[in-house]
């Protein structure tokens, strides 16, 4: 966040289709440099604003611009500026992995020199080397998708949109594809990501969290963390279920979550909240270890801030 | 740990499964114990639908012997059917029948006796929160009421093993807690459920987990066994002013073991976290890089995760 003016506006913007109201009055802007994650379930409106964006579709209503770029007036020249990959990006499968680069910095009409300097950073940083002469139909999933976004970066944009582009990824090579997310913001590149992953979020510099088309709260890991309301609690115990009836019932408790090896506890205040707890347990006969307080994950908050507080009884 | 064999539910030795000349379970051995909520985490492609397919009868096995409740599954496929509930990844409901009438016709399908069927279908509507919803068409729910009418139909008939493929993919996460809160009751009214997901977060609400990666098991053990004990070391969360020259630095830094971007953060493995918060702050500041905050935080599944299976990709090894 080193500019002042945004690069991504978007300015109550809406999309229905049909009776569905994809996207609902949102408004965000993005500064340069920035990872800003949209962050939500499945039909949350992810793609949809994505789409918006990189002037693929019209929104309905609402103003978005691009690098001072008014897209829904100019579509194509918003294009110039940035790298749109689609949840299934078109990879040519009988094509090898540098002929898929070729092909795109063709398209891109990226020089020859230039692509080839590109394209063999890319590669490194995303740990294809190796691989360059492999059919792209030959990859695994976590390889596709790092070969997509090579593809996608090879003409050098300066905004990149990615749609959901570690799902189903394995957790090693989404990690690397953080890094070379991490690396772009190094030079400046503002990138919008979606996700449906809520532990994503928090790799993110900020992050629009939404849910049905709405825009719950737009803000860093950070702030969004001190908006839980109360504490979570983990109470290890075998006796998961048991521990969860005996908790669910105690005054303050807002929700208990069962886990692997015990519960988690949501309180309305932490104060003494433990030793409650552990009060309660004993009394019941309820064999538990020691309480311990833990920081809530952006799902208790979802969960928290959208609707309900886990299990409520 | 040791466990009497009657404790046992499902007992698989060296099993494989090979398509072709592609292999897509590579000799996997593991057990499960009765009222045990077993996960199977790991990417797409990993090999779990096909060991979950192998443990139900619906896919022979290349080698190896596996047993469910006693039963031989290669031998008698037809017998493991009756004693298991299987929920695949898309839970194949009539999209134009009612809820009732997915219940009802499943019950036929698992053999559950007239007599029984109208109590059993109480139960799995009571179950699964859908009696305001017993006439509306399946087609008509949300994923996440299918989700629950899934395991309704596949609970029916009273089965003592339950085998759920994937079933949160594409659930919202209030519907997915409500999911889990079902399957910890299920668990602890003595049912035995394997369960996969490709989810990290989601695997902390099994008691044990097999980590699975090309068709192998990696590691297994608890939620908590798996982020202590298998990460081998602890996790620091630095903070600090420039980024990118504090994660040069720390690649060059003996005891910090790995480095790693996260958010605004730099998430470093020692093997001592409270010793190691010190000497990091100072190797930094005298390198100029300043506001260097350090503090020990819990590790993740995909932690461990990547750290187990990290060493076994080409990508690394090249």
């Amino acid at each position: 966040m080193s500019d002042a003016a945004p690069v991504v506006s978007a300015s109550r913007i809406s999309k229905a289709f049909g009776a569905v109201r994809a996207i609902d009055e949102l408004s965000f802007e993005v500064a340069r440099g920035e990872i800003f994650g949209l962050v939500g379930p499945d039909g949350a409106g992810k793609t949809t604003i994505l789409r918006v964006i990189a002037g693929v579709m019209a929104a309905d209503s609402g103003a978005v611009s691009v690098d001072g770029v008014d897209v829904l007036a100019e579509p194509e020249r918003v294009r110039e500026h940035i790298s749109y990959m689609p949840q299934r990006f078109g990879l040519y499968e009988d094509l090898t992995v540098d002929e898929n680069i070729r092909f795109y910095a063709e398209v891109f009409e990226v020089p020859r020199a230039v692509r080839q300097q590109r394209a063999a950073r890319l590669l490194q940083a995303s740990g294809m080397e190796p691989f360059r002469r492999r059919l792209a139909g030959q990859l695994s999933g976590g390889m596709k998708q790092k070969l997509g976004l090579t593809c996608s970066l090879v003409h050098a944009p300066r905004i990149v949109l990615l749609d959901e582009p570690t799902t189903g990824v394995d957790p090693v090579s989404r990690r690397e594809f953080w890094e070379i997310l991490y690396g772009l913001r190094e030079e400046g590149v503002t990138i919008l990501i979606s996700t449906a992953y809520l532990d994503e979020a928090e790799r993110c510099d900020r992050l629009a969290l939404l849910h049905e088309g709405r825009m719950v709260y737009c803000e860093s890991p950070l702030q969004l963390r001190r908006r839980m309301p109360g504490a979570m609690i983990e109470v290890p115990t075998p006796a998961a279920r048991a521990a969860r009836d005996c908790l669910a019932v105690l005054p303050g408790v807002r929700g208990v979550l069962m886990v692997g090896d015990g519960v988690h506890v949501h309180l309305d205040v932490a104060d003494d909240g433990p030793a409650r707890l552990q009060a309660a347990l004993r009394a019941a006969g309820i064999p538990h270890e020691l309480p311990r307080a833990i920081m809530p994950s952006v799902e208790d908050l979802f969960v928290a801030l959208v609707g309900g507080g886990g299990v409520r009884r | 740990m040791t466990v009497a064999a009657a404790e046992l539910t499902i007992t698989v030795d060296r099993l494989q499964k090979r398509f072709g000349r592609f292999t897509a379970v590579g000799g996997v051995s593991f057990e499960v114990r009765r009222g045990e909520l077993m996960g199977f985490l790991g990417p797409n492609g990993a090999g779990k639908s096909t060991i979950i397919r192998m443990l139900c009868g619906l896919l022979r096995p290349s080698a190896g012997e596996l047993r469910v409740d006693g039963v031989d599954v290669a031998r008698h496929p037809e017998d493991v059917r009756r004693r298991i509930g299987y929920v695949s990844q898309r839970f194949s409901l009539y999209q134009d029948l009612t809820v009732s009438e997915n219940l009802g016709f499943f019950g036929g399908i698992y053999g559950v006796g007239r007599d029984r069927l109208p109590q059993r279908m109480r139960y799995a509507l009571d179950m699964a929160g859908l009696k305001a919803r017993a006439d509306t068409l399946v087609g008509e729910l949300a994923s996440g009421w299918k989700q629950r009418l899934a395991l309704g139909c596949a609970i029916l008939h009273e089965p003592r093993i339950l085998f759920l493929d994937e079933p949160t993919s594409g659930v919202d996460p209030m519907s997915r807690r409500r999911f889990w809160d079902l399957i910890h009751d299920l668990a602890a009214g003595g049912v035995t459920i394997v369960v996969s997901t490709h989810h990290m977060d989601e695997a902390e609400y099994c008691n044990r987990i097999a980590l699975i990666d090309r068709g192998l098991l990696v590691a297994i053990g608890t939620p908590d066994e798996l982020k202590h004990r298998s990460l081998g070391g602890e996790l620091l969360r630095v903070e600090c002013g420039s980024l990118g020259r504090a994660l040069e630095l720390l690649r060059d830094y003996p005891p910090a073991r790995d480095v790693a971007v996260f958010g605004r953060t730099l998430h470093v493995l020692v093997d001592d976290a409270a010793a190691a918060g010190a000497p990091l702050r100072d190797y930094l500041a005298g390198r100029g890089v300043d506001g260097v905050r350090a503090e020990r935080i819990d590790p993740t599944l995909e932690d461990t995760f990547v750290r187990l299976i990290g060493s076994r990709r080409p990508e690394a090894a090249a």
